[in-house]
C-alpha cells in the first residue's frame, strides 16, 4: 500500500512524471516504452505510436457504435425491431476497410522487420557515404563489426565472449556476468547505480556508435537476451547460435532482464550493458586481456563523456 | 427410427430417470453430461482462479513474500531456503494456472458443458451421436484433471513439487535437464488423457452435427452456436494429435533415451515449439469460437432481430479456424527464424483480423435497428464485444514481428491474451451461463445479482489487465516472481483489481446458490420473441429425452 501512495503522490507532485523518464531502465509508473537508445528502437517506437493511433481509433469507434445502438435502439427508444439481416454494401465496406488498414500497417511493419533482421552490409554503407540517412552510420561502418556472444548459463547468469579480442594465450576474452540481487536478505542494497534486479557484477561493455553484432546461445535451457532500450530480443537456445545487431547512439548504462522462462532464478539474471566511448572501451579491453576483470570493470564504473551530442539526446 | 418404435419409446421412457448413481456416473444423456462438465469446470475454475490469486498476491508489492509463507507451511523450510523454493513454487503456480484454466475450465465449460447441452437441442437431435463415447470423454477429462493435480504434488525439480516450466512445456526446461522429477511425466499423461477426451468429444460433435440435424435444417440454416462447435471440433481433431505427438516425443526423451529435442543428440528444442504452437494457436480459437457462437444468439435474441449476415458469420468462423492453422510461429518471433519466414507469419496473422472484424461489426449490425433488451446475458455479451475488440487490436500490434521483438515475453502479451481469453472467452462463458441457466436448470436466477456480477467483474478485470499493457511496454518480462521497484505501481493496481474480482466471484456463487435455494420456477422461453432457436420450444428444464418426434425446420424459417 505504501508503494501505491508513494507513486500516486509522486505522479501528482511532478505533474508529468514521464518528463523524467529514466534511460536504459524502467521508470516508475511509466505508460510506454523505455526511451530509445538505438535507431532500431526509435523505429519501433515510431511504428508503435502509429499503430497506437490506429488501434485506439478502432476501439473507440467500436465503443461509439455500441453506445449508439444502446441509446438509439434500446427497447424504449425503438419498441419495434426492424427485421433486416443483410446489406451487401456495408458488408463489403467492413471487409475492405480493414484490409486497407492492414496493408497500411504491413508497409512500415515489413520495413521495420527487415531493418532489424537483415544484418547491415557495412562495406556498402561505408561506400555510400550518405550521412543524411538516419538508418545507416557511415563512420561506424568504416570501423567494422564488434562481435559479442552472450551465452545463457544453467545457473542463471550470462557469459560474454568477445570473439575478436584475444589475450596473450590466444583465448578470446570471456567472463561470467551475474546478477547481484536474488530477492534474498543477503542482497546488497539497491542504489541508483546498482538498481535492484537489474545490476550485474561484471557488465557487458561496448563502445558507443559502433555496429555491434551480438550472438546468443545457451548451455542448458532456453533464455532470452534483451535490452528494451535497444529494441532487441533474441532467444538463447542450446545447440543454436542466433544473431542480431544494434548500434547505440548514446553512452550510458542499459539494462534488460532474461525474457524466456528458464527456471528458479529466471527473474534474477539481468543484462547490464555499459556503452562507453571508444577509447574507454579500448582501455577496458586492454585490461581485460591481462585477466584483471575487477580492474577492468572499475574502469567503466564512470562513463567518460565523449564530447559528442547525440541525435537522440532530445528523447531524455 | 420407425414411427411405432418412437411411440413405444415415448410411453416407456418419458422422463424415466435412472437412479442417482447410474444417472450421474454412467450417464449417456447429453444434458446430464453437459451439467457434469459445467460442475467440473466450476471446480477446476475455482482451483485455477485461486492459483491466479496467489500470483497477484505475490506480485502486489515488490519482494518475495506471500509465497515464502506458503512454502514454509508446505515444506517446513525457513529463511533463504524458503525464498529459493518460493521462486520455483511461483513458476509452478503460473504453469498450473494456465493449464487448468485452458484444459479444465474454459474447454470443458464451453465445449463439454454448453456444447453438449445445446448442440443437440439446437439442431433438433434427441441426443449426441455416440452417447457412451460422450460419457468416456467426460470421465477421461476428470481423470486428466486428477493426473494434473497429482503432478502438482509430486516432486518436479528445483526443490519443489510440481512442474514449473510454463503451460507451453518448452524443452529443455521440461526435459530431464530442467525438471527431473516425475511431475512432468504425470503432466504429459494428463494432457494425453485430456487430449484423447477432447478428440473423442470432437468426433462426437462432428458426427452429431453432420448427421443428426432435424429434417429441413441444412448446414446453412444451422444455428451459429452449432456452427461454432463444428469448427471447434474440427480444429480439435486436427490440432490435438500434433500435441499428442510432441508430448510423446517429450515423454520418450525423458524416459527412453531418445533425443528429439536435445541438441547434444542432434535434436532441436525449437522443433518442439513448432509442434506445440501448431496445436497451441488453433487451441486459442478452440477456446474462443464457442463463445463467438453463443454471443451471436444472445445478441440476436435480445435485439429481437435475426443475426445480421448469417452466412458471413458462419464462414468467418470457418476462415478463422482455417487461417488459425497457418499462423503458429507468430508465438516464436524471437527464436531465431529467418526474416522472410517472420514476414510470412506477420502477413498471415494479420489476415485473421478481417474475419474477426466481420464478426464484431455483424454483431453491432444485428443490434442496429433492433429493440434491445438489456437483460443480464445481453450486458455480458456487449461487454464481451468491447473487450474482445480491445484484445483483438493489441493482437494486431503483436502480429508485427518488428514490434514483437520489443514486446515478446513481456506483460503486454499477458494483457493481450487475457483480454481475449479471460475477458473474451470467460465473459462469453458467463453470458452463456446467464442466457441458458433457466433453460438448463428450470429455475430463475436473481437478475440484480447478475447485473452486479457483471459490473464488478467488468471493472475488476479491466483493472487487472489494462495496466499490464503499461508494464509490458516499459519492459517487465512475464513469469517473474519479483520485479524492480519501478514496476510496482501498475502491479499493485492489477492486484487490487484481482481483489475486486473476488467480490464478483462471490456474487456469482451467491447468485447460483440463491437460485438453487429459492427455486423460482423457470419458463420455457423467458426471453420472448427474439429467442428463435429450438431449445426455447422445449420446457425448462427440457425433458430427459427430447425430440422423440423430430421437429421439422420449414424452408422459409431460420435466417
Amino acid at each position: 500500500m505504501r508503494y501505491i501512495l508513494a507513486w500516486i503522490s509522486a505522479v501528482l507532485m511532478t505533474g508529468s512524471a514521464f518528463a523524467q523518464e529514466l534511460v536504459g531502465q524502467p521508470t516508475p509508473g511509466a505508460l510506454g516504452f523505455q526511451p530509445a537508445a538505438t535507431r532500431i528502437m526509435e523505429r519501433v517506437n515510431e511504428f508503435h505510436n502509429y499503430l497506437l493511433v490506429i488501434i485506439t481509433v478502432i476501439t473507440l469507434f467500436v465503443l461509439a457504435l455500441l453506445i449508439w445502438v444502446s441509446v438509439r435502439y434500446n427497447r424504449r427508444a425503438n419498441p419495434v425491431a426492424r427485421k433486416f439481416s443483410h446489406n451487401t454494401t456495408i458488408e463489403i465496406i467492413w471487409t475492405a476497410v480493414p484490409v486497407i488498414i492492414l496493408v497500411a500497417i504491413a508497409g512500415p511493419s515489413f520495413s521495420n522487420l527487415f531493418y532489424q533482421e537483415n544484418e547491415p552490409d557495412l562495406e556498402m554503407i561505408a561506400q555510400s557515404g550518405d550521412l543524411d540517412d538516419p538508418n545507416i552510420y557511415v563512420d561506424a561502418a568504416k570501423e567494422g563489426w564488434i562481435t559479442v556472444k552472450a551465452e545463457g548459463m544453467g545457473n542463471w547468469a550470462w557469459t560474454y565472449y568477445y570473439m575478436d579480442e584475444v589475450d596473450a594465450e590466444g583465448y578470446p576474452i570471456q567472463y561470467v556476468s551475474n546478477g547481484i540481487h536474488f530477492g534474498l536478505p543477503t542482497d546488497p542494497p539497491a542504489t541508483p547505480e546498482k538498481p535492484r534486479y537489474l545490476a550485474t557484477d561484471y557488465p557487458m561493455v561496448v563502445p558507443v556508435n559502433r555496429y555491434i553484432r551480438y550472438q546468443t546461445t545457451s548451455d542448458r535451457v532456453i533464455h532470452s537476451w534483451t535490452v528494451p532500450a535497444f529494441g532487441v530480443k533474441t532467444d538463447a537456445v542450446p545447440g543454436r547460435l542466433n544473431e542480431g545487431w544494434f548500434l547505440v547512439e548514446e553512452t550510458g548504462v542499459y539494462y534488460g532482464q532474461c525474457s524466456e522462462l528458464c527456471g528458479k532464478n529466471h527473474a534474477f539474471m539481468p543484462i547490464e550493458v555499459r556503452v562507453v566511448p571508444q577509447n574507454q572501451y579500448d582501455r577496458w579491453i586492454e585490461v581485460m586481456k591481462t585477466g584483471d576483470i575487477d580492474a577492468a570493470t572499475q574502469l567503466v564504473q564512470v562513463i567518460d563523456s565523449d564530447g559528442e551530442v547525440s541525435r537522440l539526446a532530445s528523447v531524455e | 427410427m420407425p414411427m411405432d418404435q418412437v411411440a413405444a419409446h415415448d410411453h416407456h421412457d418419458h422422463d424415466h430417470k435412472p437412479g442417482f448413481f447410474v444417472r450421474w456416473f454412467f450417464s449417456t444423456n447429453h444434458k446430464d453430461i453437459g451439467t457434469l462438465y459445467l460442475v467440473f469446470a466450476l471446480i477446476a475454475g475455482i482451483v485455477g482462479y485461486s492459483l491466479s490469486g496467489l500470483i497477484r498476491w505475490e506480485l502486489a508489492e515488490p519482494g518475495i513474500g506471500p509465497l515464502t509463507g506458503i512454502v514454509e507451511m508446505l515444506y517446513g523450510t525457513t529463511g533463504p531456503q524458503a525464498i529459493e523454493q518460493a521462486k520455483s513454487f511461483y513458476n509452478v503456480v503460473i504453469t498450473y494456472h494456465g493449464l487448468i484454466m485452458i484444459f479444465f475450465m474454459v474447454m470443458p465449460a464451453l465445449i463439454g458443458g454448453f456444447g453438449n447441452w445445446f448442440v443437440p437441442l439446437m439442431i433438433g437431435a434427441p441426443d449426441m451421436a455416440f452417447p457412451r463415447m460422450n460419457n468416456i470423454s467426460f470421465w477421461l477429462t476428470v481423470a486428466a484433471f486428477v493426473l494434473a493435480c497429482t503432478s502438482m504434488v509430486v516432486p518436479g525439480g528445483n526443490g519443489v513439487n510440481g512442474f514449473g516450466g510454463g503451460w507451453v512445456l518448452y524443452p529443455p526446461l521440461s526435459s530431464t535437464a530442467g525438471h527431473a522429477g516425475p511431475s512432468m511425466d504425470l503432466l504429459i499423461l494428463s494432457l494425453h488423457t485430456a487430449g484423447i477426451a477432447s478428440i473423442l468429444g470432437a468426433i462426437n460433435f462432428i458426427v452429431t452435427i453432420l448427421n443428426m440435424r432435424a429434417p429441413g435444417m441444412t448446414l446453412h440454416k444451422m444455428p451459429l452456436f452449432a456452427w461454432s462447435l463444428l469448427v471447434t471440433a474440427i480444429l480439435l481433431l486436427l490440432a490435438l494429435p500434433v500435441l499428442a505427438g510432441a508430448l510423446t516425443m517429450l515423454l520418450t526423451d525423458r524416459n527412453f533415451g531418445s533425443q528429439f529435442f536435445d541438441p547434444s543428440g542432434g535434436g532441436d528444442p525449437i522443433m518442439f515449439q513448432h509442434l506445440f504452437w501448431f496445436f497451441g494457436h488453433p487451441e486459442v480459437y478452440i477456446m474462443i469460437l464457442p463463445a463467438f457462437g453463443l454471443i451471436s444468439h444472445i445478441v440476436s435474441t435480445f435485439s429481437k432481430k435475426p443475426i445480421f449476415g448469417y452466412l458471413g458469420m458462419a464462414y468467418a468462423m470457418v476462415a478463422i479456424g482455417a487461417i488459425g492453422f497457418i499462423v503458429w510461429a507468430h508465438h516464436m518471433y524471437t527464436v531465431g527464424m529467418p526474416s522472410d519466414m517472420k514476414a510470412y507469419f506477420v502477413a498471415a496473422t494479420m489476415v485473421i483480423a478481417v474475419p474477426t472484424g466481420i464478426k464484431i461489426f455483424s454483431w453491432i449490425a444485428t443490434m442496429w435497428g433492433g429493440s434491445i433488451d438489456f437483460s443480464v446475458p445481453m450486458v455480458w455479451a456487449i461487454g464481451f464485444i468491447f473487450l474482445f475488440t480491445l484484445g483483438g487490436v493489441t493482437g494486431v500490434v503483436l502480429a508485427n514481428a518488428g514490434i514483437d521483438h520489443a514486446m515478446h515475453d513481456t506483460y503486454y502479451v499477458v494483457a493481450h491474451f487475457h483480454y481475449v481469453l479471460s475477458l473474451g472467452a470467460v465473459f462469453g462463458l458467463f453470458a452463456g451461463w446467464y442466457y441458458w441457466f433457466e433453460k438448463m436448470f428450470g429455475i430463475k436466477y436473481n437478475k440484480v445479482v447478475g447485473y452486479a456480477h457483471f459490473w464488478i467483474m467488468f471493472v475488476a478485470s479491466n483493472l487487472i489487465f489494462f495496466p499490464q499493457h503499461f508494464l509490458g511496454l516499459n519492459g517487465m518480462p512475464r513469469r517473474y516472481v519479483d520485479y524492480p521497484e519501478a514496476f510496482s505501481l501498475w502491479n499493485s493496481v492489477s492486484s487490487m483489481g484481482y481483489a475486486l474480482s473476488m467480490v464478483a466471484t462471490l456474487l456469482f456463487f451467491y447468485g447460483l446458490f440463491e437460485a438453487m435455494i429459492r427455486r423460482r420456477k423457470g419458463e420455457a422461453n423467458p426471453w420472448g420473441e427474439g429467442a428463435t432457436t429450438l431449445e426455447w420450444t422445449l420446457p425448462s428444464p427440457p425433458p430427459f429425452h427430447q425430440f422423440n418426434e423430430l421437429p421439422v425446420v420449414k424452408n422459409e424459417g431460420g435466417h
